[in-house]
Protein backbone atom coordinates (compact mmCIF):
# COMPACT_ATOMS: atom_id res chain seq x y z
CA UNK A 1 0.00 0.00 0.00
CA UNK A 2 1.64 3.24 -0.99
CA UNK A 3 0.18 6.56 0.67
CA UNK A 4 1.13 10.21 0.90
CA UNK A 5 0.29 11.84 3.78
CA UNK A 6 -0.19 16.02 3.72
CA UNK A 7 0.95 17.65 7.12
CA UNK A 8 1.38 20.81 8.54
CA UNK A 9 3.42 22.65 11.05
CA UNK A 10 0.89 24.20 13.61
CA UNK A 11 1.45 26.46 16.83
CA UNK A 12 1.14 23.91 19.98
CA UNK A 13 -2.34 23.97 21.14
CA UNK A 14 -1.34 25.54 24.32
CA UNK A 15 0.11 28.61 22.64
CA UNK A 16 -1.23 31.71 23.65
CA UNK A 17 -2.16 33.77 20.61
CA UNK A 18 -0.74 37.65 20.67
CA UNK A 19 -1.47 39.57 17.61
CA UNK A 20 1.31 41.68 16.15
CA UNK A 21 1.23 45.41 15.87
CA UNK A 22 0.19 45.58 12.55
CA UNK A 23 -2.80 44.06 13.39
CA UNK A 24 -2.66 41.65 10.67
CA UNK A 25 -0.28 38.75 11.48
CA UNK A 26 0.42 37.06 15.33
CA UNK A 27 3.53 37.58 17.02
CA UNK A 28 5.75 34.58 16.59
CA UNK A 29 8.02 35.30 19.34
CA UNK A 30 7.79 32.30 22.13
CA UNK A 31 5.85 30.16 20.20
CA UNK A 32 6.43 26.54 20.26
CA UNK A 33 5.81 24.45 16.99
CA UNK A 34 4.26 20.91 16.45
CA UNK A 35 3.05 18.40 14.11
CA UNK A 36 -0.67 18.97 13.45
CA UNK A 37 -2.58 16.90 15.86
CA UNK A 38 -5.34 15.61 13.60
CA UNK A 39 -1.88 14.80 10.88
CA UNK A 40 -0.78 12.13 13.27
CA UNK A 41 -3.92 10.36 12.73
CA UNK A 42 -3.50 10.10 9.04
CA UNK A 43 0.58 9.63 9.57
CA UNK A 44 -0.52 6.49 11.23
CA UNK A 45 -2.98 5.08 9.06
CA UNK A 46 -0.66 5.18 6.11
CA UNK A 47 2.48 3.08 8.53
CA UNK A 48 -0.15 0.51 9.86
CA UNK A 49 -1.57 0.18 5.82
CA UNK A 50 1.72 -0.15 4.54
CA UNK A 51 2.60 -3.01 7.63
CA UNK A 52 -0.52 -4.60 7.01
CA UNK A 53 0.53 -5.24 3.48
CA UNK A 54 4.20 -6.00 3.76
CA UNK A 55 5.03 -3.67 1.06
CA UNK A 56 4.47 -0.07 -0.42
CA UNK A 57 6.08 3.43 0.94
CA UNK A 58 4.43 6.48 3.17
CA UNK A 59 5.76 9.98 1.67
CA UNK A 60 5.51 12.96 3.68
CA UNK A 61 4.77 16.33 2.45
CA UNK A 62 4.17 20.00 3.48
CA UNK A 63 3.62 23.68 2.02
CA UNK A 64 5.26 25.51 4.89
CA UNK A 65 8.90 27.29 5.58
CA UNK A 66 12.18 25.88 5.98
CA UNK A 67 11.48 25.03 9.85
CA UNK A 68 8.84 22.65 8.29
CA UNK A 69 11.83 20.66 7.43
CA UNK A 70 11.94 19.68 11.17
CA UNK A 71 8.03 18.18 11.43
CA UNK A 72 8.97 16.38 8.31
CA UNK A 73 11.85 14.59 10.39
CA UNK A 74 9.70 13.86 13.23
CA UNK A 75 7.23 12.10 10.37
CA UNK A 76 10.29 10.25 8.87
CA UNK A 77 10.96 9.44 12.61
CA UNK A 78 7.68 7.69 13.01
CA UNK A 79 8.03 5.80 10.26
CA UNK A 80 7.60 7.54 6.83
CA UNK A 81 10.16 6.57 4.04
CA UNK A 82 10.89 10.25 2.83
CA UNK A 83 9.84 13.51 2.64
CA UNK A 84 8.62 16.94 0.57
CA UNK A 85 9.10 20.38 1.48
CA UNK A 86 7.60 22.73 -0.94
CA UNK A 87 8.59 25.82 0.50
CA UNK A 88 6.09 28.83 0.05
CA UNK A 89 5.55 31.81 1.83
CA UNK A 90 2.86 31.03 4.32
CA UNK A 91 -0.97 31.56 3.11
CA UNK A 92 -4.71 31.65 5.03
CA UNK A 93 -5.88 30.57 1.94
CA UNK A 94 -6.39 26.87 1.21
CA UNK A 95 -6.75 26.66 -2.61
CA UNK A 96 -3.37 28.47 -3.20
CA UNK A 97 -1.83 25.95 -0.71
CA UNK A 98 -3.91 23.35 -2.30
CA UNK A 99 -2.87 23.47 -5.67
CA UNK A 100 0.71 23.48 -4.86
CA UNK A 101 0.06 19.81 -3.06
CA UNK A 102 -1.85 18.76 -6.30
CA UNK A 103 0.53 20.21 -8.73
CA UNK A 104 3.30 18.09 -6.60
CA UNK A 105 1.08 14.85 -6.13
CA UNK A 106 -0.37 14.72 -10.06
CA UNK A 107 1.89 12.36 -11.62
CA UNK A 108 2.90 10.12 -8.30
CA UNK A 109 1.46 6.75 -7.76
CA UNK A 110 -0.34 5.59 -4.60
CA UNK A 111 -3.29 4.48 -3.16
CA UNK A 112 -3.92 6.49 -0.25
CA UNK A 113 -3.82 10.38 -0.21
CA UNK A 114 -4.22 11.09 3.74
CA UNK A 115 -4.48 14.27 5.49
CA UNK A 116 -5.81 15.64 8.97
CA UNK A 117 -9.61 17.14 8.96
CA UNK A 118 -8.28 20.68 9.74
CA UNK A 119 -4.88 22.30 10.85
CA UNK A 120 -5.44 23.82 14.28
CA UNK A 121 -4.20 27.17 13.01
CA UNK A 122 -6.21 28.78 10.46
CA UNK A 123 -8.86 26.17 10.99
CA UNK A 124 -9.78 26.10 7.35
CA UNK A 125 -11.06 22.21 7.36
CA UNK A 126 -11.02 22.52 2.82
CA UNK A 127 -7.17 21.65 2.15
CA UNK A 128 -8.24 17.60 1.12
CA UNK A 129 -11.38 18.16 -0.09
CA UNK A 130 -9.79 20.81 -2.70
CA UNK A 131 -6.68 18.85 -3.27
CA UNK A 132 -9.41 15.93 -4.37
CA UNK A 133 -11.42 17.74 -6.45
CA UNK A 134 -8.31 19.58 -8.36
CA UNK A 135 -6.79 15.54 -8.65
CA UNK A 136 -10.37 14.44 -9.01
CA UNK A 137 -10.15 11.53 -6.72
CA UNK A 138 -13.06 10.10 -4.26
CA UNK A 139 -12.53 12.13 -0.62
CA UNK A 140 -13.77 11.20 2.22
CA UNK A 141 -13.43 13.51 5.19
CA UNK A 142 -13.57 13.21 9.15
CA UNK A 143 -13.10 9.72 8.73
CA UNK A 144 -12.88 7.36 11.96
CA UNK A 145 -12.81 4.16 10.58
CA UNK A 146 -11.14 3.00 7.14
CA UNK A 147 -11.76 -1.01 5.18
CA UNK A 148 -10.14 -1.42 2.25
CA UNK A 149 -10.49 -4.55 0.48
CA UNK A 150 -8.68 -4.60 -2.84
CA UNK A 151 -9.49 -1.57 -4.76
CA UNK A 152 -12.79 -0.86 -3.06
CA UNK A 153 -13.33 0.73 0.20
CA UNK A 154 -15.62 1.74 2.71
CA UNK A 155 -15.13 4.36 5.64
CA UNK A 156 -17.24 5.80 8.16
CA UNK A 157 -17.19 9.49 9.03
CA UNK A 158 -19.01 12.08 11.34
CA UNK A 159 -21.83 13.71 11.03
CA UNK A 160 -24.37 14.94 13.63
CA UNK A 161 -25.85 12.77 15.31
CA UNK A 162 -24.16 9.53 14.31
CA UNK A 163 -22.17 7.80 11.60
CA UNK A 164 -22.13 8.00 7.90
CA UNK A 165 -20.81 4.98 6.11
CA UNK A 166 -20.02 5.41 2.43
CA UNK A 167 -18.23 3.34 -0.42
CA UNK A 168 -15.99 4.40 -2.56
CA UNK A 169 -12.77 3.33 -4.86
CA UNK A 170 -8.96 3.56 -5.04
CA UNK A 171 -6.77 5.87 -5.05
CA UNK A 172 -8.67 7.92 -2.70
CA UNK A 173 -8.10 11.43 -0.41
CA UNK A 174 -8.91 10.62 3.28
CA UNK A 175 -9.22 13.44 6.16
CA UNK A 176 -8.46 11.82 9.38
CA UNK A 177 -10.44 12.46 12.79
CA UNK A 178 -9.56 11.24 16.35
CA UNK A 179 -11.19 7.89 16.39
CA UNK A 180 -9.25 6.17 13.54
CA UNK A 181 -6.16 4.76 15.27
CA UNK A 182 -3.66 5.39 18.01
CA UNK A 183 -0.76 7.42 16.71
CA UNK A 184 2.55 5.99 17.89
CA UNK A 185 4.89 7.77 19.23
CA UNK A 186 8.82 8.16 18.26
CA UNK A 187 11.60 5.90 19.20
CA UNK A 188 15.48 6.45 19.21
CA UNK A 189 15.49 3.81 16.62
CA UNK A 190 13.58 6.10 14.36
CA UNK A 191 14.95 9.18 15.26
CA UNK A 192 18.63 7.64 13.98
CA UNK A 193 17.07 6.24 10.62
CA UNK A 194 15.43 9.40 10.35
CA UNK A 195 18.91 11.11 9.65
CA UNK A 196 19.27 8.88 6.33
CA UNK A 197 16.20 8.92 4.68
CA UNK A 198 15.70 10.99 1.89
CA UNK A 199 13.89 14.66 2.73
CA UNK A 200 13.60 16.29 -1.04
CA UNK A 201 13.44 20.28 -0.81
CA UNK A 202 12.28 23.05 -2.97
CA UNK A 203 11.02 26.26 -3.82
CA UNK A 204 6.74 27.02 -4.93
CA UNK A 205 5.32 30.02 -5.83
CA UNK A 206 1.63 29.66 -4.28
CA UNK A 207 -1.04 31.16 -6.26
CA UNK A 208 -2.10 34.82 -5.03
CA UNK A 209 -4.46 34.59 -2.26
CA UNK A 210 -8.42 34.74 -2.87
CA UNK A 211 -9.00 36.16 0.85
CA UNK A 212 -7.35 39.38 2.10
CA UNK A 213 -6.86 39.59 5.93
CA UNK A 214 -8.29 43.26 7.08
CA UNK A 215 -7.27 42.59 10.22
CA UNK A 216 -7.12 39.94 13.30
CA UNK A 217 -8.33 40.45 16.64
CA UNK A 218 -8.50 38.98 20.09
CA UNK A 219 -11.88 37.28 20.94
CA UNK A 220 -14.03 39.83 23.01
CA UNK A 221 -13.41 39.55 26.69
CA UNK A 222 -15.63 37.47 28.90
CA UNK A 223 -16.53 39.40 32.20
CA UNK A 224 -15.11 37.54 34.97
CA UNK A 225 -17.91 35.39 36.68
CA UNK A 226 -20.51 36.03 39.50
CA UNK A 227 -19.80 33.54 42.07
CA UNK A 228 -23.25 32.60 43.03
CA UNK A 229 -22.67 31.08 46.54
CA UNK A 230 -21.22 28.09 47.61
CA UNK A 231 -23.01 24.19 47.28
CA UNK A 232 -25.99 23.55 46.98
CA UNK A 233 -27.60 26.63 49.04
CA UNK A 234 -26.83 28.49 46.24
CA UNK A 235 -28.66 27.09 43.70
CA UNK A 236 -32.22 28.71 44.24
CA UNK A 237 -29.75 32.27 43.33
CA UNK A 238 -28.36 30.71 40.44
CA UNK A 239 -32.13 29.31 38.93
CA UNK A 240 -33.47 33.09 40.14
CA UNK A 241 -30.38 34.52 37.38
CA UNK A 242 -30.74 32.60 34.78
CA UNK A 243 -34.44 33.22 34.80
CA UNK A 244 -34.38 36.62 35.64
CA UNK A 245 -31.57 38.28 34.31
CA UNK A 246 -30.09 36.04 31.74
CA UNK A 247 -33.04 35.21 30.86
CA UNK A 248 -32.33 31.78 29.25
CA UNK A 249 -33.97 29.53 31.21
CA UNK B 1 -24.55 39.65 -10.10
CA UNK B 2 -25.72 41.12 -6.49
CA UNK B 3 -27.34 37.40 -6.20
CA UNK B 4 -27.30 35.20 -3.62
CA UNK B 5 -27.18 31.85 -3.52
CA UNK B 6 -27.94 29.55 -0.10
CA UNK B 7 -27.07 26.15 0.19
CA UNK B 8 -30.20 24.68 2.33
CA UNK B 9 -29.26 21.34 3.62
CA UNK B 10 -31.61 18.39 3.93
CA UNK B 11 -31.76 15.33 5.62
CA UNK B 12 -34.48 12.51 4.78
CA UNK B 13 -36.37 14.87 2.76
CA UNK B 14 -36.65 17.55 5.42
CA UNK B 15 -35.19 20.43 5.29
CA UNK B 16 -32.15 20.81 8.58
CA UNK B 17 -32.68 24.07 10.92
CA UNK B 18 -29.08 25.33 9.39
CA UNK B 19 -30.78 25.64 5.89
CA UNK B 20 -33.07 28.45 7.54
CA UNK B 21 -29.98 30.11 8.98
CA UNK B 22 -28.20 30.34 5.72
CA UNK B 23 -31.04 31.28 3.92
CA UNK B 24 -32.42 33.96 6.31
CA UNK B 25 -28.65 35.26 6.41
CA UNK B 26 -28.68 35.08 2.91
CA UNK B 27 -31.79 37.48 2.79
CA UNK B 28 -29.88 39.98 4.63
CA UNK B 29 -26.46 40.33 2.42
CA UNK B 30 -28.43 40.04 -0.34
CA UNK B 31 -30.63 43.05 0.80
CA UNK B 32 -27.67 45.19 1.44
CA UNK B 33 -26.49 44.27 -1.64
CA UNK B 34 -29.68 44.79 -3.73
CA UNK B 35 -30.17 41.33 -5.02
CA UNK B 36 -31.75 38.45 -4.69
CA UNK B 37 -32.00 35.27 -2.71
CA UNK B 38 -31.53 31.60 -4.10
CA UNK B 39 -32.19 28.60 -2.30
CA UNK B 40 -30.69 25.31 -3.87
CA UNK B 41 -32.70 22.09 -2.06
CA UNK B 42 -31.30 18.84 -2.84
CA UNK B 43 -33.26 15.80 -1.36
CA UNK B 44 -35.42 12.69 -1.60
CA UNK B 45 -38.85 12.47 -3.03
CA UNK B 46 -40.80 15.07 -0.75
CA UNK B 47 -38.11 17.61 0.07
CA UNK B 48 -40.25 19.92 -2.73
CA UNK B 49 -42.83 20.38 0.00
CA UNK B 50 -40.56 21.30 2.75
CA UNK B 51 -38.51 23.86 0.81
CA UNK B 52 -41.62 25.76 -0.31
CA UNK B 53 -40.97 27.01 3.63
CA UNK B 54 -38.11 28.89 2.46
CA UNK B 55 -40.14 31.67 1.22
CA UNK B 56 -40.41 32.43 4.66
CA UNK B 57 -36.57 32.68 5.34
CA UNK B 58 -36.34 35.54 2.27
CA UNK B 59 -35.99 33.30 -0.69
CA UNK B 60 -36.67 34.63 -3.76
CA UNK B 61 -36.22 31.98 -6.12
CA UNK B 62 -36.09 28.36 -4.42
CA UNK B 63 -34.71 25.29 -6.88
CA UNK B 64 -35.38 21.72 -6.04
CA UNK B 65 -33.51 19.02 -6.82
CA UNK B 66 -35.61 15.92 -5.99
CA UNK B 67 -35.41 12.39 -6.57
CA UNK B 68 -35.07 8.93 -4.67
CA UNK B 69 -31.39 8.88 -5.49
CA UNK B 70 -30.92 11.99 -3.76
CA UNK B 71 -32.18 10.90 -0.29
CA UNK B 72 -28.16 10.88 0.64
CA UNK B 73 -25.99 13.60 0.15
CA UNK B 74 -23.96 13.12 -2.75
CA UNK B 75 -20.85 15.61 -3.06
CA UNK B 76 -20.37 15.02 -6.73
CA UNK B 77 -24.12 15.40 -6.82
CA UNK B 78 -24.30 18.96 -5.23
CA UNK B 79 -21.13 20.51 -6.83
CA UNK B 80 -22.63 19.68 -10.08
CA UNK B 81 -25.84 21.21 -9.36
CA UNK B 82 -24.05 24.07 -7.51
CA UNK B 83 -21.45 24.98 -10.52
CA UNK B 84 -25.00 24.95 -12.78
CA UNK B 85 -26.18 27.50 -10.95
CA UNK B 86 -23.35 30.05 -10.71
CA UNK B 87 -22.63 29.35 -14.43
CA UNK B 88 -26.15 30.63 -14.64
CA UNK B 89 -26.57 33.37 -12.45
CA UNK B 90 -23.12 34.69 -11.61
CA UNK B 91 -23.85 35.01 -7.53
CA UNK B 92 -21.92 37.26 -5.69
CA UNK B 93 -21.51 34.99 -2.66
CA UNK B 94 -22.79 31.16 -2.33
CA UNK B 95 -23.17 30.43 1.69
CA UNK B 96 -23.20 27.19 3.35
CA UNK B 97 -23.80 25.92 6.53
CA UNK B 98 -20.73 24.98 8.81
CA UNK B 99 -22.04 21.48 9.02
CA UNK B 100 -20.51 18.53 8.70
CA UNK B 101 -22.18 18.55 5.44
CA UNK B 102 -21.33 22.09 4.56
CA UNK B 103 -18.00 21.86 5.44
CA UNK B 104 -17.30 18.75 3.17
CA UNK B 105 -19.19 20.46 0.68
CA UNK B 106 -17.74 24.07 0.27
CA UNK B 107 -14.40 23.25 -0.20
CA UNK B 108 -15.37 20.93 -3.08
CA UNK B 109 -17.39 23.80 -4.67
CA UNK B 110 -14.49 26.60 -3.99
CA UNK B 111 -12.04 23.71 -5.72
CA UNK B 112 -14.24 23.96 -8.73
CA UNK B 113 -14.98 27.56 -9.37
CA UNK B 114 -11.22 28.53 -8.80
CA UNK B 115 -12.51 30.88 -5.38
CA UNK B 116 -11.21 30.96 -1.48
CA UNK B 117 -13.43 29.87 0.63
CA UNK B 118 -13.97 31.38 4.44
CA UNK B 119 -14.94 28.72 6.73
CA UNK B 120 -17.19 29.00 9.54
CA UNK B 121 -17.53 32.48 9.50
CA UNK B 122 -18.93 34.03 12.82
CA UNK B 123 -20.04 37.05 11.02
CA UNK B 124 -21.15 38.48 7.65
CA UNK B 125 -21.62 42.21 6.47
CA UNK B 126 -21.27 44.29 3.55
CA UNK B 127 -18.56 47.41 2.93
CA UNK B 128 -18.27 49.51 0.02
CA UNK B 129 -20.91 46.63 -1.85
CA UNK B 130 -18.35 43.91 -0.94
CA UNK B 131 -18.83 40.96 1.27
CA UNK B 132 -16.82 40.75 4.33
CA UNK B 133 -16.51 38.18 6.97
CA UNK B 134 -15.32 37.46 10.11
CA UNK B 135 -14.05 33.74 11.13
CA UNK B 136 -12.29 32.60 14.67
CA UNK B 137 -8.83 31.03 13.63
CA UNK B 138 -6.34 29.25 16.08
CA UNK B 139 -9.72 27.23 17.78
CA UNK B 140 -10.85 30.69 18.63
CA UNK B 141 -8.35 32.51 20.06
CA UNK B 142 -7.83 35.30 17.43
CA UNK B 143 -10.87 36.17 15.09
CA UNK B 144 -9.45 37.43 11.15
CA UNK B 145 -11.36 39.69 9.06
CA UNK B 146 -11.76 39.04 5.39
CA UNK B 147 -12.77 40.05 2.09
CA UNK B 148 -12.76 38.38 -1.04
CA UNK B 149 -10.31 39.04 -4.26
CA UNK B 150 -13.37 37.84 -6.59
CA UNK B 151 -16.46 36.84 -6.64
CA UNK B 152 -19.10 34.39 -5.80
CA UNK B 153 -17.33 34.98 -2.03
CA UNK B 154 -17.84 31.91 -0.33
CA UNK B 155 -18.43 31.44 3.12
CA UNK B 156 -19.63 28.57 5.50
CA UNK B 157 -21.36 29.92 8.56
CA UNK B 158 -21.21 28.49 11.50
CA UNK B 159 -24.37 26.63 13.18
CA UNK B 160 -26.33 28.27 15.73
CA UNK B 161 -24.77 31.95 15.29
CA UNK B 162 -26.93 33.40 12.73
CA UNK B 163 -31.21 34.22 13.49
CA UNK B 164 -33.58 32.95 11.45
CA UNK B 165 -35.88 35.35 10.24
CA UNK B 166 -39.08 34.72 9.61
CA UNK B 167 -41.34 36.61 7.18
CA UNK B 168 -45.12 35.59 5.58
CA UNK B 169 -44.47 34.40 2.01
CA UNK B 170 -45.81 32.21 -0.24
CA UNK B 171 -42.93 30.15 -2.20
CA UNK B 172 -42.93 28.47 -5.35
CA UNK B 173 -40.45 25.87 -6.18
CA UNK B 174 -38.40 25.09 -9.40
CA UNK B 175 -37.23 22.30 -10.42
CA UNK B 176 -33.88 21.80 -10.81
CA UNK B 177 -32.30 19.09 -13.09
CA UNK B 178 -28.72 17.85 -12.06
CA UNK B 179 -26.26 17.03 -14.82
CA UNK B 180 -25.64 13.27 -14.61
CA UNK B 181 -21.81 12.31 -14.06
CA UNK B 182 -19.85 10.45 -11.87
CA UNK B 183 -20.59 9.72 -8.42
CA UNK B 184 -17.61 9.18 -6.48
CA UNK B 185 -17.97 8.36 -3.23
CA UNK B 186 -21.92 6.92 -2.04
CA UNK B 187 -23.57 6.50 1.33
CA UNK B 188 -24.88 2.97 1.96
CA UNK B 189 -25.59 3.49 5.40
CA UNK B 190 -26.38 5.90 8.28
CA UNK B 191 -26.09 4.99 12.19
CA UNK B 192 -27.77 7.16 14.42
CA UNK B 193 -26.02 7.55 17.72
CA UNK B 194 -27.25 4.94 20.44
CA UNK B 195 -29.45 7.55 22.05
CA UNK B 196 -31.01 9.42 19.36
CA UNK B 197 -29.75 12.85 20.94
CA UNK B 198 -29.46 16.26 19.96
CA UNK B 199 -25.58 16.67 18.59
CA UNK B 200 -23.94 18.93 20.78
CA UNK B 201 -23.40 21.79 18.12
CA UNK B 202 -27.15 21.92 17.28
CA UNK B 203 -28.41 22.25 20.82
CA UNK B 204 -29.40 25.26 22.24
CA UNK B 205 -27.97 24.31 26.26
CA UNK B 206 -25.44 22.27 27.00
CA UNK B 207 -24.61 20.57 29.86
CA UNK B 208 -20.96 19.15 29.86
CA UNK B 209 -19.02 16.88 32.45
CA UNK B 210 -15.37 16.39 33.19
CA UNK B 211 -12.99 14.41 35.70
CA UNK B 212 -14.71 16.47 38.50
CA UNK B 213 -17.74 13.91 38.12
CA UNK B 214 -15.14 11.43 39.14
CA UNK B 215 -16.77 8.42 37.26
CA UNK B 216 -18.83 7.30 34.36
CA UNK B 217 -21.16 5.59 36.76
CA UNK B 218 -21.99 9.69 37.85
CA UNK B 219 -23.21 10.52 34.53
CA UNK B 220 -26.56 10.06 35.97
CA UNK B 221 -26.98 13.44 37.74
CA UNK B 222 -25.61 15.76 33.92
CA UNK B 223 -28.24 13.43 32.56
CA UNK B 224 -31.07 14.29 35.11
CA UNK B 225 -30.00 18.22 34.49
CA UNK B 226 -30.63 17.92 30.78
CA UNK B 227 -33.97 16.36 31.51
CA UNK B 228 -34.74 19.10 33.48
CA UNK B 229 -34.23 21.27 31.29
CA UNK B 230 -36.27 20.36 28.29
CA UNK B 231 -35.63 19.06 24.57
CA UNK B 232 -33.27 21.40 23.67
CA UNK B 233 -30.57 20.24 25.75
CA UNK B 234 -27.84 17.80 25.39
CA UNK B 235 -24.79 16.16 26.88
CA UNK B 236 -20.96 17.60 26.11
CA UNK B 237 -17.72 16.11 27.31
CA UNK B 238 -14.14 17.54 28.24
CA UNK B 239 -11.37 15.86 26.76
CA UNK B 240 -10.30 14.18 29.90
CA UNK B 241 -13.13 12.18 30.41
CA UNK B 242 -13.65 11.38 26.66
CA UNK B 243 -10.41 9.97 26.79
CA UNK B 244 -10.72 7.99 29.95
CA UNK B 245 -13.62 6.39 28.01
CA UNK B 246 -15.79 7.30 30.43
CA UNK B 247 -18.07 9.13 27.43
CA UNK B 248 -17.90 9.04 23.59
CA UNK B 249 -15.55 10.93 21.28
CA UNK B 250 -19.30 12.76 19.35
CA UNK B 251 -19.83 14.28 22.77
CA UNK B 252 -16.44 15.96 23.03
CA UNK B 253 -16.46 20.10 23.34
CA UNK B 254 -13.22 21.48 22.50
CA UNK B 255 -9.96 22.52 20.12
CA UNK B 256 -10.17 18.97 19.03
CA UNK B 257 -13.86 17.78 19.62
CA UNK B 258 -16.99 20.18 18.65
CA UNK B 259 -17.01 24.19 18.76
CA UNK B 260 -20.70 25.23 20.32
CA UNK B 261 -22.39 28.25 20.70
CA UNK B 262 -25.68 27.55 22.83
CA UNK B 263 -27.87 30.20 24.31
CA UNK B 264 -26.87 27.82 27.83
CA UNK B 265 -23.58 26.11 28.77
CA UNK B 266 -22.97 24.34 31.87
CA UNK B 267 -19.23 23.26 33.03
CA UNK B 268 -19.63 21.01 35.85
CA UNK B 269 -16.39 19.82 37.08
CA UNK B 270 -14.32 20.84 33.97
CA UNK B 271 -10.89 22.93 35.18
CA UNK B 272 -11.32 25.23 31.43
CA UNK B 273 -8.01 24.25 29.69
CA UNK B 274 -7.38 26.57 26.98
CA UNK B 275 -8.25 23.47 24.66
CA UNK B 276 -12.02 23.30 25.86
CA UNK B 277 -12.44 27.04 26.12
CA UNK B 278 -11.62 27.04 22.64
CA UNK B 279 -14.87 25.10 21.84
CA UNK B 280 -17.35 26.94 24.08
CA UNK B 281 -16.33 30.47 24.88
CA UNK B 282 -18.87 32.24 21.93
CA UNK B 283 -21.42 30.30 24.65
CA UNK B 284 -23.88 33.31 25.46
CA UNK B 285 -24.43 32.11 28.91
CA UNK B 286 -21.96 29.73 30.53
CA UNK B 287 -22.49 28.51 34.11
CA UNK B 288 -19.97 26.73 36.07
CA UNK B 289 -19.55 24.54 38.54
CA UNK B 290 -16.37 23.62 40.26
CA UNK B 291 -15.11 22.47 43.92
CA UNK B 292 -11.82 24.52 43.16
CA UNK B 293 -12.81 28.65 43.84
CA UNK B 294 -9.53 29.13 41.34
CA UNK B 295 -10.24 27.10 37.91
CA UNK B 296 -9.87 28.19 34.85
CA UNK B 297 -13.28 28.24 34.16
CA UNK B 298 -14.31 31.00 36.18
CA UNK B 299 -12.57 33.41 34.36
CA UNK B 300 -14.70 32.71 31.69
CA UNK B 301 -17.98 32.10 33.21
CA UNK B 302 -21.16 34.24 33.99
CA UNK B 303 -22.42 32.60 36.77
CA UNK B 304 -20.32 30.27 39.10
CA UNK B 305 -21.17 27.98 42.23
CA UNK B 306 -17.96 26.60 44.34
CA UNK B 307 -18.89 23.12 44.98
CA UNK B 308 -18.82 19.64 44.86
CA UNK B 309 -20.83 18.88 41.55
CA UNK B 310 -22.82 15.52 43.05
CA UNK B 311 -24.40 17.71 45.54
CA UNK B 312 -25.07 21.29 43.06
CA UNK B 313 -26.51 18.95 40.44
CA UNK B 314 -29.17 17.00 41.65
CA UNK B 315 -30.75 20.22 43.48
CA UNK B 316 -30.36 22.73 40.14
CA UNK B 317 -31.93 19.81 38.22
CA UNK B 318 -35.14 19.87 40.69
CA UNK B 319 -35.14 23.33 41.18
CA UNK B 320 -34.63 23.93 37.25
CA UNK B 321 -37.98 21.32 36.77
CA UNK B 322 -39.45 23.31 39.42
CA UNK B 323 -39.30 26.53 38.19
CA UNK B 324 -39.95 25.52 34.40
CA UNK B 325 -43.11 23.35 35.89
CA UNK B 326 -44.31 26.94 37.57
CA UNK B 327 -43.75 28.42 34.78
CA UNK B 328 -46.16 26.08 32.78
C1 LIG C 1 -3.69 19.01 21.35
C2 LIG C 1 -4.66 19.00 22.49
C3 LIG C 1 -6.01 19.10 22.20
C4 LIG C 1 -6.95 19.10 23.25
N1 LIG C 1 -8.28 19.21 22.92
C5 LIG C 1 -9.20 19.25 23.91
C6 LIG C 1 -10.59 19.38 23.63
O1 LIG C 1 -11.01 19.43 22.47
N2 LIG C 1 -11.46 19.44 24.66
C7 LIG C 1 -11.07 19.38 25.97
O2 LIG C 1 -11.93 19.45 26.87
N3 LIG C 1 -9.76 19.23 26.27
C8 LIG C 1 -8.82 19.15 25.28
N4 LIG C 1 -7.51 18.95 25.61
C9 LIG C 1 -7.19 18.58 27.00
C10 LIG C 1 -7.11 19.75 27.97
O3 LIG C 1 -5.78 20.25 27.95
C11 LIG C 1 -7.44 19.26 29.40
O4 LIG C 1 -6.57 18.23 29.76
C12 LIG C 1 -8.88 18.77 29.60
O5 LIG C 1 -9.80 19.71 29.07
C13 LIG C 1 -9.16 18.56 31.06
O6 LIG C 1 -10.43 17.99 31.26
P1 LIG C 1 -11.21 18.22 32.64
O7 LIG C 1 -11.43 19.69 32.83
O8 LIG C 1 -12.40 17.34 32.63
O9 LIG C 1 -10.22 17.63 33.73
P2 LIG C 1 -9.30 18.34 34.79
O10 LIG C 1 -8.43 19.36 34.17
O11 LIG C 1 -8.68 17.25 35.58
O12 LIG C 1 -10.30 19.15 35.70
C14 LIG C 1 -11.22 18.57 36.59
C15 LIG C 1 -11.88 19.71 37.34
O13 LIG C 1 -12.89 19.18 38.18
C16 LIG C 1 -12.85 19.85 39.42
N5 LIG C 1 -13.42 18.93 40.41
C17 LIG C 1 -12.86 17.83 40.98
N6 LIG C 1 -13.73 17.22 41.76
C18 LIG C 1 -14.88 17.92 41.72
C19 LIG C 1 -16.15 17.79 42.33
N7 LIG C 1 -16.43 16.77 43.14
N8 LIG C 1 -17.09 18.70 42.03
C20 LIG C 1 -16.84 19.75 41.20
N9 LIG C 1 -15.65 19.92 40.61
C21 LIG C 1 -14.69 19.02 40.85
C22 LIG C 1 -11.41 20.18 39.65
O14 LIG C 1 -11.29 21.31 40.53
C23 LIG C 1 -10.93 20.50 38.25
O15 LIG C 1 -11.07 21.89 37.97
C24 LIG C 1 -6.54 18.97 24.60
C25 LIG C 1 -5.19 18.88 24.88
C26 LIG C 1 -4.25 18.90 23.86
C27 LIG C 1 -2.80 18.81 24.20
N1 LIG D 1 0.59 23.81 4.17
C1 LIG D 1 0.19 22.52 4.16
N2 LIG D 1 1.03 21.55 3.75
C2 LIG D 1 0.64 20.24 3.72
N3 LIG D 1 -0.56 19.84 4.14
C3 LIG D 1 -1.43 20.76 4.57
C4 LIG D 1 -1.11 22.15 4.60
N4 LIG D 1 -2.18 22.81 5.09
C5 LIG D 1 -3.13 21.89 5.35
N5 LIG D 1 -2.67 20.65 5.06
C6 LIG D 1 -3.38 19.35 5.22
O1 LIG D 1 -4.76 19.56 5.12
C7 LIG D 1 -5.41 19.23 6.35
C8 LIG D 1 -6.54 20.18 6.60
O2 LIG D 1 -6.03 21.48 6.70
P1 LIG D 1 -6.91 22.80 6.59
O3 LIG D 1 -7.76 22.65 5.38
O4 LIG D 1 -5.92 23.91 6.47
O5 LIG D 1 -7.71 22.88 7.86
C9 LIG D 1 -4.30 19.26 7.40
O6 LIG D 1 -4.62 18.42 8.50
C10 LIG D 1 -3.12 18.75 6.59
O7 LIG D 1 -3.19 17.34 6.47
Amino acid sequence: MKSIVCIKRVPDSETRVRIARNGTSLDTSGVKYTLNPYDEYAIEEALQRKEQAGQGSVTVMTVGSEQSAETLRSAIALGADEAVLLQAEPSTDGLAVSHALAEEIRGRSFDLLLFGKQAIDDDNMQVPQMVAELLELPCVTVVVDLNIEGSRATARREVEGGHEVVEFSLPAVISTQKGLNIPRRPNLKGIMAAKKKPLEQKTVDLRASGLELLSLSEPPPRPAAKIVGEGPDAVAELVHLLQDEAKVL
Amino acid sequence: MADILAYAETRSAALRGVAREVTSTASRIAGELGGCVHAVVIGGAGVGEAAVDLAENGADRIFVAEDANFLQYSPDVAVRAIEDLQAQHAYAAIMFPASAQGKDLAPRVAARLDRALATEATAIDTENGEVVVERPMYAGKAYGRFRFAASPALVSLRPNVFPVEQRSAAGAVEPLSVRAGENRVRVIEIEAAERAALDVREADIVVSGGRGLQSADNWFVLEELVESLGAEATLGASRAVVDAGWRPHGEQVGQTGKVVSPSLYFAVGISGAIQHLAGMRTAKVIVAINRDRDAPIFSVADYGIVGDALEVVPRLAAQVRAARAARG
